[in-house]
């Protein structure tokens, strides 16, 4: 399995990067995720994106480690941004290359759904009533349990 | 007992609160995030509020997620954030 982990202030592109994994000839499917900046109650003004650098690179290498012992992938691909992003900016892109498409489709949540709980990522938006950090989405509950499991 | 030293690091809402990015503390050899974690809820105020209320925190020891009964390395890299919101 190729992997190719960034994280960057810089824009991406999908389509390059696309290209990169579609040209393979034992990859028969290409899943492709993007998360975009989006607007909140009180229009968002922009948003700054911290992380925690060395750490960051490592959990995602982990995490692509682990979809790569779960399923038969060619290729994965993580960029995420930092820094200073504005709505509809493009934030995260995952590509999950592999034979078939069940396997691209399954390590494509698999390698979100971690990304969301375990990268050390911040999000602060800025709207018209000044910035906050964004709290998570895990109730708490189940961030502590997640917590408890050594996760 | 001997002394060990380690580096904590707070990040996001965690480091705007605390006024700290960062700070070294010495530690009994052994102790474990746990007694780190005791350590910055006895200096109260904000510190008792963000460790030893209801709010959730997390934490890292060497760029590895941690749990608290996790004892620290000499030289430990310790990091302490909020739950994470990438993605």
């Amino acid at each position: 399995m190729d992997v190719t982990i960034r994280v960057q202030e810089a824009d991406f592109s999908l389509a390059d990067e696309y290209a990169l994994l579609a040209g393979r000839p034992e990859v028969g499917a290409v899943v492709a995720f993007v998360g975009l900046v989006r607007d909140v109650p009180g229009r968002l003004a922009g948003m700054t994106l911290e992380h925690y650098p060395g750490m960051t690179e490592k959990q995602l290498g982990k995490i692509v480690a682990q979809a790569g012992e779960r399923w038969p992938l060619s290729a994965v691909t993580v960029i995420h941004r930092v820094g200073e992003l504005k709505l509809s900016d493009q934030i995260v892109l995952l590509l999950t290359a592999s034979a078939h498409r069940d396997a691209a489709y399954a390590a494509s949540q698999f390698i979100m759904d971690w990304l969301k709980n375990d990268a050390p990522f911040w999000k602060k938006e800025t709207t018209g009533e000044g910035a906050a950090w964004v709290e998570a989405k895990d109730s708490d509950a189940k961030a502590l349990a997640r917590w408890q499991q050594g996760q | 007992m001997a002394e060990m030293t380690v580096r904590v690091l707070y990040f996001a809402r965690l480091r705007d609160v605390l006024r700290t990015s960062e700070e070294e503390l010495a530690l009994p050899e052994g102790a474990t995030l746990a007694d780190l974690v005791a350590l910055l809820i006895a200096r109260g105020g904000d510190w008792a509020a963000e460790f030893g209320g209801a709010r959730v925190f997390r934490a890292a020891i060497n760029q590895d997620m941690a749990r608290l009964a996790d004892v620290l390395p000499a030289n430990a890299e310790v990091a302490l954030f909020p739950p994470v919101t990438g993605g």
